[in-house]
């Protein structure tokens, strides 16, 4: 029956977990749509686009990273959404009023963003199998993509959790959130960056998911790796340390007046 | 006193929503915040609950300091806020075990609170159905449920029948009714009279962040005047020389007089008029209702 101590702080957490969980198994049109818009994106590309973008290898085998950071994006700004639903209903109240961990709220919902990705991220890649993809990857590559993708994704929903947090409604939480739909574009996912406009470039080059979709890329094909690999990795840290940090302060901020 | 608040002041950005609130709750007491859109019913609430800081003044709960011990003032609470804090894509069950589980009783003791509350709240037959497809009533009737998992001693309901249908409104009262039975000690907030009426010991009027009025329902009524009896006439100047009779004051057909409420005296009034010759066409006796009380209190603070 305590409240106190890291025994109830765990106990708090996995039944918020358990319920992000349920709630996000229940909520089909979202999984659904977080798996169809990735995979129409990649009949778009392949089929369509495909055949006009040189990319020195078979468009199919360039295009599945960018494609698989691209569903993760989906997945964060459903995570943004739940919390900021969370936030301005009832739910928040009920649980300050109760002598719980309230914030295993947000821990609950990072959760199960984390493996409805997992679920989403799983299926795209099927998908791309059935389309063609021929991955060439040894079993210590597969290793290295799926843990970096699962780094990207958990920092990314810490980020959409704090985004949740200081949206005022839900729909506020959705446009926050947009941009993590709209980054995949401006890097190297879909083309290569040196065929952009000279004042793109740049950008498409030192954004976060240019090393990470290089990274997942190379170890799935082939490709060569450079320092892609470090960066990649020393961005998805920093923007992990930074979510947690950003979506703690803004919890306690909002919960505090 | 269980609960105990000692000037609770709170402004947002400069104004003032809440100016210097007392209020002091004895244990078992059921006690009805009454007032309008946007008195400071919630805000007084949300202070007590924990979720708000006042800017000044004070609270506690059963001893406990509302800002400085507020873990220990959770423990020994439940809200039940102004929108039903329940989930639509879980079950009833579900919805009830979660929070049994927050509370740490266990699953299998969480399980079995949750059945009787169903049962006792009259969801024992929906308690598999996801709460989507409840009525609001019903979905009130759970959010209550939830908040009586951990048998708080002071429990908070924030308008806990605002936009339910007259029927689903009962159904509530009951179910609060049965609380008050069992005496825990109740704060709740209404901008209904008859609500306040019917369930409170003890009424508390609230009007721009002040406390306007406290006491009874009874109390309240008799303050601004005890029963009274109307007598209509026919002709205004019967009416004029029925209050050289008996008292009271002429308005057109009307005269209005005080009355002890009892027929004895309404007999004797009728009895004089006669004697004179004078006959009113009707009769009627008005005892104030909380609406006059409301409305009269909360028009002298506007003058
Ligand atoms: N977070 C807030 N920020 C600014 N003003 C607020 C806030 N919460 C409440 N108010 C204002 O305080 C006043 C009292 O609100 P509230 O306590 O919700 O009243 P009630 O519950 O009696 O309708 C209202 O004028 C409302 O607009
Ligand atoms: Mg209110």
């Amino acid at each position: 029956m305590s409240h106190e101590g890291f025994a109830a702080a765990v106990s708090d957490t996995a039944t918020m977990i358990d319920r992000s969980v349920r709630l996000t198994r229940r909520n089909v049109d979202t999984l659904f749509v977080s798996v169809l818009l990735p995979v129409l994106m990649m009949t778009l590309f392949v089929f369509v686009f495909g055949g006009a973008i040189e990319t020195g290898t078979r468009y199919i085998n360039y295009v599945v990273p960018g494609i698989l950071l691209l569903t993760t994006g989906y997945g964060a700004s459903n995570t943004a959404m739940a919390v900021a639903d969370d936030m301005t209903k009832g739910m928040i109240d009920r649980l300050r009023s109760l002598p719980v961990r309230s914030f295993a709220v947000l821990t609950g919902h990072v959760t199960a963003s984390v493996v409805r990705n997992a679920v989403s991220t799983a299926i795209v890649l099927l998908a791309s199998l059935a389309m063609g993809f021929r991955p060439n990857a040894s079993a210590a590559e597969w290793f290295g993509a799926i843990g970096l993708l699962a780094l990207y994704v958990v920092a990314l929903s810490w980020l959409a959790a704090g985004l949740g947090v200081i949206a005022k409604t839900v729909e506020s939480a959705s446009t926050l959130s947009f941009f993590m739909l709209f980054l995949p574009y401006l890097s190297s996912a879909f083309v290569q960056p040196e065929t952009m406009p000279r004042w793109l470039r740049p950008i498409s080059e030192h954004q976060p998911i240019t090393p990470v979709i290089e990274t997942v890329r190379s170890f799935l094909t082939g490709t060569p790796l450079g320092s892609s690999g470090w960066i990649a990795l020393a961005w998805c840290s920093g923007l992990l340390i930074f979510s947690v940090i950003f979506a703690s302060l803004l919890y306690r901020r909002r919960t505090s007046n | 006193m269980i609960v105990e608040a000692t000037g609770l002041t709170k402004s947002y950005g400069g104004t003032e929503v809440l100016s210097g609130v007392d209020l002091s709750v004895r244990e078992g007491e059921v006690i009805a915040l009454l007032g309008p859109n946007g008195a400071g019913k919630t805000t007084t609430v949300r202070i007590l609950t924990t979720l708000t800081r006042p800017t000044a003044g004070h609270a506690t709960i059963a001893g406990y300091d509302v800002v400085r011990a507020a873990n220990k003032v959770r423990g020994v609470i439940s809200l039940t806020g102004q929108y039903a804090a329940v989930d639509d894509n879980q079950t009833g069950r579900e919805n009830l075990v979660m929070v049994g589980r927050l509370m740490h009783l266990g699953r299998g003791p969480a399980r079995q609170r949750a059945g009787e509350l169903l049962e006792r709240f009259g969801l024992a037959g929906a308690m598999d159905r996801r709460v989507k497809t409840y009525s609001g009533g019903m979905r009130r009737r759970l959010d209550l449920a939830m908040s009586l998992i951990g048998r708080p001693r002071v429990i908070f309901l924030d308008e806990p029948t605002t936009g339910l249908d007259p029927a689903s409104r009962l159904t509530m009262w009951e179910a609060i009714g049965e609380l008050v039975r069992d005496g825990t000690t109740i704060l709740l907030t209404t901008q209904y009279l008859e609500e306040a009426d019917r369930l409170a010991d003890r009424i508390v009027l609230l009007d721009r962040g002040r406390i306007t009025a406290s006491g009874t329902a009874d109390a309240l009524k008799s303050r601004i005047g005890g029963e009274r009896i109307e007598l209509h006439f026919t002709d205004a100047v019967d009416a004029l020389k029925s209050v050289d009779v008996v008292g009271g004051l002429a308005d057109g057909v009307l005269v209005n007089l005080p009355s002890d409420g009892t027929a004895a005296h309404l007999h004797s009034v009728l009895d004089e008029l006669r004697a004179q010759g004078l006959h009113p066409a009707r009769v009627s006796s008005h005892r104030p209702t909380l609406d006059d009380v409301f409305l009269t209190l909360t028009a002298k603070e506007t003058a």
